[in-house]
């Protein structure tokens, strides 16, 4: 896969989207760290960042990856990604931190971390 | 368009093909972010922990600091984009943890509810040369209500007692202050546990807390 231009170019980024700022499934459910498998091959005629994005995601793959990858910023990826979960491309796997918004993280999540991190 | 960059060189960025791929069954990833200012050893503190090399990314946000609300903005010259890098830790069959390396200056903090919402933490790295470098970002973490621990890298400079440290700081007795190497796997790899630690004690004392009415 060729990397495209990190250029900054704004008119770049309007012609990835399409303009929008928002897709048609809520592309603020994404978070950095949400991991997005492919579920289905690019097929021909497709948009070329969707097509990048789904043999990307042919084995899990955070949102913030796919942003260093494609050299897009993230709120661009979100809406990309948007596109690809409401045509059902994609299935998302999003992040299990915590037990409610304001809450601190969940200790059994945080035993996990201390055993990971022991281990490396 | 204005852009801050970070000590990361994008030059590094590998594609996706050369880093090893997750497991299929990974499933849940983590946030974990290192904060500090400019050359104070980020990117050497992910480099050191991660299973890939770090990659760089950045963030667009109108000079408002609303974010890309609408992309006709990202046009005009309303612009700053946030660069800031990122490597990944495969913590079991199902969980990933993903450091980031942001930068503490002020206008980043416009787009930390945007991209760090659901952090377990953060590691405010310091360098004790420059200690006033870090005391925005102590207040901001505090404002957001982030867990943190301070980590001082080892310059080699004069030694500060952690008294003197704490007091430049104003930094309160029950928030962890250790000490680092940033070029050390395992050194990084013990801030790390320092700072879940210290995230593990906060979260029993507040189940605790529920429990006991």
């Amino acid at each position: 896969m060729k990397r495209p231009g990190r250029d900054e170019d704004p008119d770049r980024l309007y012609t990835v989207t399409g303009g929008r700022s928002r897709s048609a499934v809520g592309a603020d459910a994404f978070d950095l760290v949400t991991l997005v498998v492919s579920e289905s091959e690019p097929v021909r005629g497709m948009q070329s960042e969707h097509a990048a994005i789904l043999r990307i995601c042919r084995s899990p793959t955070a949102v913030v990856e796919l942003a260093a990858d494609l050299g897009l910023p993230v709120s661009v990826i979100r809406i990309l990604l948007g596109d690809l979960l409401a045509a059902g491309r994609i299935t998302a796997r999003h992040p299990r931190t915590v037990r409610a918004a304001d809450a601190l993280p969940d200790p059994d999540i945080l035993k996990q971390v201390l055993v990971g991190l022991r281990n490396i | 368009m204005d852009s801050a960059t970070s000590e990361a060189n994008p030059g590094t960025t590998q594609s996706a093909s050369d880093r090893p791929p997750l497991l299929s069954t990974a499933a849940n990833g983590l946030k974990i972010v290192i904060v500090g200012g400019f050359g104070v050893g980020k990117t050497t503190m992910v480099r050191a922990v991660s299973d890939i090399r770090p990659l760089n990314t950045e963030e667009t946000m109108t000079r408002a600091g609303e974010g890309v609300d609408d992309l006709s903005a990202v046009r005009g010259k309303s612009t700053t984009t946030i660069a800031f890098d990122f490597g990944r830790i495969s913590l079991n069959e199902s969980t990933v943890l993903y450091l980031f390396g942001a930068p503490g200056q002020e206008r980043f903090w416009f787009l930390w509810d945007r991209l760090f919402s659901g952090t377990l933490g953060a590691v405010v790295l310091v360098d004790t040369r420059r200690l006033d470098e870090c005391w925005y970002a102590i207040d901001r973490l505090e404002a957001h209500g982030t867990p943190f621990i301070v980590a001082r890298n080892d310059f080699g400079g004069p030694r500060h007692t952690a008294e003197q440290v704490r007091e430049a700081l104003d930094l309160s007795e029950d928030i962890p202050l250790v000490d680092c190497d940033a070029r050390s796997r395992e050194s990084s790899r013990d801030v790390l546990l320092a700072l879940v630690h210290h995230l593990y004690a906060l979260s029993t004392a507040r189940t605790a807390r529920e429990i006991t009415p």
